[in-house]
């Protein structure tokens, strides 16, 4: 009979199941960073002056910036010498067909169990997809231009929209924010760019898979999501990278903007490499996500977190406008030696604002688990709400789970909640499921998918299929 | 159906189970009383295979099979049910998922193909209706939030959907009120074949009134040490368990 322990260890050693590489030639800037790397990114990419300024500015702000040390995590500081700033497949002829994409690179979709031509068909979800920083296939795209919606690499978009962009780029988060998003505003080199104008509903799902692909190359992705007054998009990310040795970094920055009555559902599920099971590699995973409301505009986060050695991150909303609302749904899951400090962080400025926080984390192994969350009500946020609930699940005895809740209220007529709830996978709800039939691994699948529940009822439904197997992956190994 | 045979069990070191014999074979129900602390439960969970309880001595047969050599939920497969004296919480999972998910990873075992969804449903309708199970639990997590009763109720409708050869139930008739007794107590009955067969474990001889045992068993310091017919139960309930275990004193003195 399996003891606890054993069940644990059969967890926690459970390799990492993305683990192949993409051989393509990579066109690659020379290590380290400095105003000469990011001219090199910026005539690279052909960029307008002002971009370059841009970059420049940020890169200034960030040399006299230290990197934060406030989160609940041990690491090895990335050497930001040591790493290259810029890498891309070869450059190709934009792609009008998939015919035209590289076979490998389609190969490496099949491996991720997502088919482009499937997904093309079966889904009607349009991939923007992202390997190492530049955008490579783009689809649907004459679809959503007929309805006068962008959905393009953030590089396109700066070719073809600059007026867009100049306009809302770093509006959410500004160059100043933070150590990270002040490196990605210097240094980002694509990402996705998705534009929804006024009164339209985008009649799809959008999606971007991202790839990490060639070692020691930090990935700076950005990504700017503008939904203009009464508009509405739901918006997918989602990730896996191969296995490495090295500590990969990774600081993205995505910035949305919900103008009067839009909405954006914004979901991701991370997969990253989250290094050997001796606590070995892994994504270093610092990244900065923020939306904007204006009046009556609601933005809803939905995340599922299964990867990265080192999870930083606090997707929030400013809730700026009257009566906009902010949500955030998220599971993180950390096992072996992961480690994760996360949360969101609501601002309520407008009058009957509302937010809601549900964090579901779960640690397995030697893994810690950190919510840290921000509520603040400022002074003219009257009659704001906000509930926040949190909960803990512990697998095994050598795991830790934390919360770090910060509640900021300026203003007496507002509602603030929150619960917290810590709790072991019981031994006598496993054996509850085994007498009723089910294998040890059914029945733990059972019991988290349970737990998890009100956040993957947030999912688009595809997406949601894909988190319950990346949890089944994750917390039982390669089972059967 | 099942032969127990010089059953010794203990839990960190402690011998709870010291050589209980028991034959019960298909068509039977068997009720096993006894003072609190006897070991009935541990019997239960003996046999349903607790990680805790280590068997020390002796065999079980379950239908030609070594019973203590299975895994729990091959105990399961096999056709062994346990109705738990505490039915455990799962939040979040819904009555139906659970036991679709039980049912049809039963039948992947066998070869089997998944159970139709239209005759799952068939069978939760017809099975529900059975222990007047509100239709709404059926769809609410595992037994989060439901009263006593409904727990109870909600043991005997999954035995119902799982439809064992072999039903242990662990108290069952704790924690409940005479309608919820009757109503367990009719799910039962109606579930009665010439082919299966039950253990009713029970601390009141009440429930007995309800589901009529082919014999009744007294456990005492974890043996079965008084073996009669249903008036026996009857006889515990006017006398208690003190005759039995004075006419015990006196036989080993």
């Amino acid at each position: 009979m399996q003891t606890e322990d054993e069940l644990i260890e059969e967890i926690t050693n459970s390799e990492y199941k993305y683990g192949f590489y993409t051989d393509m030639d990579a066109d690659q800037a020379p290590k380290g960073l400095s105003e000469d790397i990011i001219r090199f990114i910026s005539a690279k990419k052909n960029e307008p002056d002002w971009m370059l300024e841009y970059r420049l500015n940020a890169y200034r702000i960030w040399e006299k910036m230290e990197e934060p040390e406030w989160a609940h995590l041990g690491y090895a500081k990335p050497d930001f010498q040591d790493l290259h700033y810029y890498s891309a497949p070869k450059p190709k002829v934009q792609l009008d067909s998939l015919d035209e994409v590289d076979p490998e690179l389609l190969e490496t979709f099949k491996k991720l169990g997502i088919s482009i031509e499937e997904q093309e068909r079966l889904t009607g979800v349009a991939v923007d997809v992202v390997i190492d920083s530049v955008s490579v296939a783009t689809s649907f795209k004459k679809k959503l231009g007929e309805l006068g919606i962008i959905f393009c690499s953030f590089s396109e978009a700066v070719q073809d929209h600059p007026e867009l962009v100049r306009k809302y780029l770093g509006t959410v988060v500004p160059t100043t924010d933070n150590f990270y998003a002040t490196l990605n505003s210097a240094v980002f080199t694509d990402g996705s760019f998705c534009y929804i104008p006024k009164g339209k509903k985008c009649p799809m799902e959008l999606s971007t898979y991202f790839r990490i692909n060639e070692a020691n190359t930090g990935q700076f992705e950005r990504t700017l999501v503008i939904a203009d007054e009464g508009s509405y998009v739901s918006y997918l990310e989602g990730c896996t990278a191969p296995m490495r040795d090295e500590n990969q970094l990774h600081a993205a920055v995505v910035e949305l903007v919900a103008l009067d009555d839009a909405e954006i559902k914004y979901s991701t599920i991370q997969n990253w490499y989250p290094g050997s099971k001796e606590g070995k590699g892994g994504i270093y995973n610092f990244v900065t996500k923020r939306g904007l409301c204006m009046d009556r505009a609601k933005i809803s986060w939905t995340q599922v977190e299964t990867g990265s050695a080192v999870t930083w991150k606090y997707p929030g909303c400013i809730l700026k406008g009257n009566n906009s609302i902010g949500e955030f749904y998220s599971v993180a899951v950390t096992s072996n030696h992961q480690q994760a400090d996360t949360g969101s962080k609501m601002i309520h400025i407008g009058k009957n604002t509302k937010s809601t926080i549900i964090s579901k984390g779960i640690s397995a192994g030697q893994a810690q688990n950190s919510y840290r969350g921000l509520v603040k009500i400022n002074k003219g946020a009257t009659n704001a709400r906000n509930f926040t609930q949190c909960d803990s699940l512990l697998m095994g005895n050598n795991c830790g789970a934390h919360t770090f809740p910060y509640i900021e209220v300026n203003n007496q007529s507002s509602k603030v909640e929150h619960e917290a709830t810590t709790s072991k996978i019981g031994e006598d709800q496993i054996f509850y499921c085994k007498q009723r039939g089910m294998d040890e691994t059914t029945a733990i699948n059972l019991i988290v998918n349970g737990y998890c529940k009100e956040v993957l009822n947030q999912l688009p439904m595809e997406f949601a299929v894909e988190a319950q197997k990346l949890l089944e992956i994750s917390l039982e190994g390669s089972v059967g | 159906m099942i032969k127990i045979e010089n059953l010794h069990a203990s839990i960190e070191g402690t011998e709870i189970l010291t050589g209980i014999n028991l034959e019960v074979k298909a068509g039977e129900v068997h009720a096993i009383m006894g003072p609190n602390g006897s070991g009935k439960s541990t019997l239960a969970n003996v046999l349903a295979g607790r990680d805790e309880y280590e068997v020390t001595e002796g065999s079980v047969d379950f239908l030609g099979e070594d019973l203590l050599d299975m895994e729990p939920e091959d105990r399961s497969r096999a056709g062994l049910f346990l109705a738990f004296q505490y039915p455990v919480e799962i939040p979040g999972v819904s009555n139906i998922n659970f036991l679709k998910t039980a049912i049809n990873e039963a039948r992947e075992k066998r070869g089997e193909d998944p159970m139709p969804a239209k005759d799952f449903l068939k069978r939760v309708k017809e099975k529900s209706k059975l222990v007047e199970l509100d239709g709404r639990l059926a769809n609410r997590s595992v037994n989060e939030g439901f009263s006593g009763g409904e727990k109870k109720r909600n043991e005997i409708f999954q035995m119902a959907m799982l439809d064992p050869k072999l039903a242990v139930l662990d108290e069952t008739d704790s924690g409940l009120d005479i309608d919820a007794l009757r109503i367990v107590a009719n799910g039962v009955n109606e579930l009665k074949t010439k082919d299966n067969a039950s253990i009713v474990i029970t601390h009141y001889q009440r429930l007995l009134d309800y589901i009529v045992p082919d014999f009744v068993h007294v456990l005492y310091q974890g043996k079965i040490v008084k073996t009669g017919p249903k008036e026996l139960a009857l006889e515990l309930e006017e006398r208690g368990y003190d005759w039995i275990i004075k006419e015990l004193e006196e036989v080993t003195a």
